[in-house]
């Protein structure tokens, strides 16, 4: 059992977060705790600070003030091995997957394999990358180029690459954004076979309510730069608040 | 309602609530933006100097990239060396044959192919050619998060991206600079032979009878010093891409006006030094 794993306390601990571009203030005193093998949807609208909100955990960003404890550590205070270590901790999909354009599926997932487990064989990491395909169901575009593979297809082999390593905690940004409904449920129902099967602690960046609602086990309201709400789905849109009401309508009015 | 997300007083509450506060610059916005330009392109460069030594290596992405700048840049290098070689001595012809100095057309063209020709056009070519599809390509990577991709999955991206691309520019453009000084005296020799029927030995005979080893070796660190450029400002203009699309095109072109106005400027200074030294 290494440190991550013997860790029993908030797996994530954001406090007063505060991140600025320039002349604009994004994040404004975000407070947020995640659970250990809980999935938390961060809901907001587009330009919200959602998916700067998850850079910051993943130390893609640095914040102006505030804190970001992972597994109790002070995310920016972690030298650069500290934080490759907490990384490996961490996967990432990114809302456009992020692929390697040049290079195949398999060598996009071998990519972080090879660099950060020196200690497997060619043929151990065949297997895992076998293996992960098919978790994610897509094992037949094993020696596919990204360009060839579909929005959701690229999602999903985006998910594989991240659980290739093993993380303990999952930051999806806008997972479903882009897609068919019929590939969103999909995804959606990916999500939740990763926590099952990897138990991952996640936290899901979207605006689509059916997302939140498949996939979350508490939602948080992201509104100019703060929390105004959080709980289960329900809720939070039992709120009186108009701000929450009219995110609702507007999700489907659209 | 429908088209405003809020409701009427909301709405107006948004509107009005500002999210902005006007930032302050030291000077004006665009010399601030001048001098943090400077400081990142330092601290870029000297980052490269950190990383470069240390392990883990990516011997492979390094050959890699030499595949890709040294044997994918051959054929127009080639053509290029071929045609400066001839035209240059075509063109120089007439000049000596006014004096009767026509004997002295291959050492002319020798020490104008080995002392500033052969670095230069291969510089040229190269930040055209390589430069260009460094930015282009970093800053493709940038633009669509796979360089946060690359570092959010443990992997060092500076590493597997700018080092090997810049080490394998540094190697591989002195060895084109080499086959170019060589096409371009075939080049020479083929107008030579065709009017004075002078036999290969002897035209590289008079060539190298005016090339001394300084020539030699202030063209090998010319070139060095390009292909560092090169790799350095294709990488850095890549890395450091924003805006979408349109940031890429830009990226790739200002690292070949960049890399070009600084091999220049790089040439000026190696030839006020090599004459120094020469003449000393």
């Amino acid at each position: 059992m290494n440190e991550f794993e013997a860790y029993n306390g908030e797996v994530i601990r954001i406090r007063d977060l505060y991140k600025s571009f320039g002349d604009l203030h994004v994040l404004r005193g975000v407070n947020l705790d995640v659970y250990n093998k809980e999935n938390v949807v961060v809901l907001g609208r587009s330009g919200t600070g959602k998916s700067v909100l998850i850079k910051l955990i993943s130390g893609l960003l640095t914040p102006d003030s505030g804190s970001v404890k992972v597994f109790g550590q002070e995310v920016h205070n972690l030298n650069k091995e500290q934080l490759r270590k907490l990384r490996l901790q961490i996967g990432f999909s990114f809302q456009n997957s992020a692929l390697y354009d040049s290079m195949t599926v398999k060598e996009n997932l071998a990519f972080p394999l090879v660099r950060n487990a020196k200690h497997l064989s060619r043929k151990q990491i065949q297997m895992e990358i076998e293996s992960v395909l098919d978790d994610v169901g897509l094992l037949q575009t094993i020696n596919q180029m990204p360009a060839e593979l579909s929005g959701g297809q690229r999602k999903r082999v985006g998910i594989a690459r991240t659980l290739i390593l093993h993380p303990k905690i999952m930051l999806y940004d806008e997972p479903t954004s882009g897609l068919d409904p019929i590939t969103s449920i999909e995804i959606n129902k990916l999500i939740n076979h990763v926590k099952h099967k990897f138990n991952t602690t996640s936290i899901i960046i979207t605006h689509d309510l059916t997302c939140a609602k498949a996939t979350g086990d508490r939602v948080a309201m992201l509104y100019d730069g703060k929390f105004i709400k959080q709980g289960t789905f329900d809720e939070v849109f039992a709120s009186d608040d108009e701000r929450i009401k009219h995110f609702y309508e507007y999700n489907f009015i659209q | 309602m429908q088209n405003c997300y809020f409701s009427k007083t909301n709405c107006h509450k948004a509107k009005t609530m500002s999210l902005k506060t006007p930032e302050k610059y030291l000077i004006t916005k665009r010399i601030d933006e001048f001098f943090v330009g400077i400081y990142s392109a330092f601290a870029f460069v000297t980052r490269f100097f950190k990383e470069v030594f240390k392990p883990p290596y990516e011997f492979k992405e390094i050959i890699r990239q030499c595949y890709q700048v040294g044997y994918k840049s051959l054929f127009l290098i080639t053509l290029t060396g071929f045609i400066t070689g001839l035209v240059f001595t075509k063109q120089s012809r007439p000049s000596l044959s006014e004096f009767g100095a026509q004997s002295w057309l291959p050492s002319l063209v020798a020490i104008a192919i080995v002392r500033a020709l052969a670095p230069l056009v291969t510089a040229l070519i190269c930040a055209g050619k390589v430069g260009s599809n460094m930015g282009a390509e970093l800053g493709s990577m940038k633009v669509t998060e796979q360089i946060d991709a690359m570092e959010v999955s443990a992997v060092h991206p500076f590493k597997f991206l700018v080092v090997s691309r810049v080490l394998a520019t540094t190697i591989m453009i002195p060895m084109l600079m080499c086959f170019t000084g060589f096409v371009a005296m075939m080049g020479a020799y083929l107008n030579v032979h065709q009017n004075e029927m002078t036999s290969l030995t002897l035209f590289f005979q008079n060539a190298f009878a005016k090339i001394s080893f300084l020539d030699i070796f202030s063209s090998l660190v010319k070139s060095i010093v390009y292909g560092f450029t090169i790799g350095m400002v294709g990488c850095y203009k890549g890395y450091h891409a924003k805006n979408g699309t349109e940031g890429v095109g830009r990226a790739a072109n200002s690292a070949v006006v960049l890399s070009m106005f600084l091999i220049f400027v790089e040439e000026i200074l190696i030839v006020q030094v090599t004459n120094h030294i020469r003449y000393m």
